[in-house]
């Protein structure tokens, strides 16, 4: 359903991905780990083009681009088939978490406001923020503000949502809320790439898990694989330094 | 203070403030509401980076804030005619006040606008707006609520500013204060009240400002 093929992107000369390829069926969800800096976030921001790839071809929703040169037009017609979740929300700060939700469908998608409003409200429903619709963004927690994001992700009906890092910016108390919001659209079969460092999301959500480092893919399986017998030795060290650092917890160190 | 120079004032009053209301207030109106739209349009060009246009409005802004408004004024009302395109005074002035008024503004604009997280660009994009669709709908309206501040100021320091179009004829309230304190030899009075009446215009402004920040708040 998505394929991306031999993405390769420079920031200052600097090589952050060498040729990554991904394939994604319908239903997939595949959380992408990585140390810091490693490209995964890059990945995904070339996937939705608010970076654009030196080179890199990218077959999705039934049209072939080249990543680098897509046009204008193409690249909105592309988006359009996406939804996108940030590490720090984004929400827009001067509309109500409904009409962040509603503002895409009226505006870029031209659909009537009651429509529109329809769709928000199963949306906001879905995870559970309904209630607060009527709320600015900064009204909001992390948590609150995440979930409507997601909502306003999934409002366009989208073939694959991407999420960036959906939980690094929350307190840890409020992580939760979030995942199980994710977890809740993996159940639904929507099909999702999840940059994250949850590790129990990667395990109990996920039925591929994609390793990167130094702007190559390492290693990549599904997570019970993965994370009990991986194959490769940059995945063992980096899943012991995860265990490592959640003593007892998520890593691979049980 | 004796009875002569009290009714003077009394007097004189309404003489100024009359001229007030009939120039100063409309040409600060129209060239501040003129002066938006050029800065709006003169910040657009240069954040959006439309090549050619964006030179010319770091062209425009340059010229308009590197030299002497009195020297635009003069440029405009005495020099202009001697090419062929003579203006009255009016009209002269507003040309003057709203080009630089616009190129003030237009770096506040700029300013605000570049101060909104990209994140929120981003955030259009990935809900499948456009460039221009996402700046008018989330980016200045945000941008706007930061600039209001400075552009309130602009406003104040414009309605003082018109005074100097007496220079060019415009009998706004300080050519007129001009005349009566010559006509009266009470300068001391007439500059005066004058400048008082000034106050009272950029209090009210001062006041409309807060109440408008306030609501703008709110929300």
């Amino acid at each position: 359903m998505l394929d991306v093929e031999k993405v390769h992107k420079k920031f200052d000369g600097q090589e952050v991905l060498s040729g990554v390829s991904l394939h994604v069926d319908k239903g997939d969800v595949i959380t992408i780990l990585g140390p810091s800096g490693s490209g995964k976030t890059t990945l995904l921001r070339c996937i939705s083009f608010l970076e654009r790839a030196d080179s890199g071809r990218m077959e999705f929703a039934g049209t072939q681009v080249d990543m680098h040169r897509a046009g204008k037009k193409q690249v909105l017609a592309l988006r359009r088939r996406m939804g996108f979740v940030f590490q720090s929300y984004n929400l827009f700060a001067n509309k109500t978490a409904l009409k962040n939700v509603t503002e895409g469908l009226i505006v870029a998608r031209h659909m009537d406001k009651k429509a529109a409003a329809e769709i928000a409200e199963s949306c906001l429903q879905r995870v559970g923020m309904w209630e607060k619709r009527n709320s600015y963004p900064h009204q909001l927690s992390g948590g609150q503000q995440q979930r409507v994001a997601i909502a306003r992700a999934i409002a366009g009906d989208p073939e694959v949502v991407l999420f960036d890092e959906p939980t690094s910016a929350l307190d840890p108390e409020l992580v939760g809320e979030v995942l199980q919001v994710m977890r809740s659209l993996a159940r639904d079969g929507m099909t999702m790439l999840v940059v994250t460092h949850e590790m129990r999301f990667a395990r109990q959500a996920a039925n591929k898990v994609i390793l990167i480092d130094g702007g190559h893919i390492v290693e990549e399986g599904r997570p019970q694989e993965f994370f009990v017998r991986p194959r490769t030795e940059r995945a063992r060290q980096f899943l012991d330094l995860l265990g490592r650092e959640n003593e007892g917890g998520t890593g691979a160190a049980q | 203070m004796n009875d002569r120079i009290l009714n003077l004032l009394k007097d004189s009053f309404v003489q100024i403030l009359l001229p007030g209301l009939e120039m100063t207030v409309p040409l600060t109106v129209i060239s501040f509401s003129l002066g938006l739209v050029i800065a709006l349009v003169t910040a657009l060009v240069q954040v959006a980076n439309v090549k050619g246009l964006k030179e010319l409005a770091r062209f425009y802004v340059w010229i308009f804030r590197g030299t002497p408004m009195l020297v635009q004024l003069y440029v405009v009302f005495y020099g202009l005619p001697k090419v062929g395109l003579i203006l009255e005074a009016f009209p002269a002035a507003v040309v003057v006040f709203s080009l630089n008024t616009g190129a003030y503004a237009s770096e506040t604009i700029r300013a605000a606008i570049l101060s909104v997280p990209v994140g929120q660009m981003e955030a259009g994009y990935c809900s499948g707006m456009t460039y221009m669709q996402t700046m008018r709908r989330i980016i200045l309206p945000q941008a706007m609520r930061t600039a209001f501040p400075p552009l309130s100021n602009s406003l104040i320091g414009l309605v003082k500013d018109t005074s100097l179009a007496s220079n060019i004829t415009v009998t706004e309230m300080f050519l007129t204060a001009q005349r009566i304190a010559s006509r009266t030899y009470e300068p001391f009075w007439m500059y005066l009240e004058v400048g008082f009446i000034y106050l009272i215009f950029c209090t009210a402004l001062t006041y409309l400002q807060r109440w408008l920040e306030k609501k703008l708040e709110r929300k």
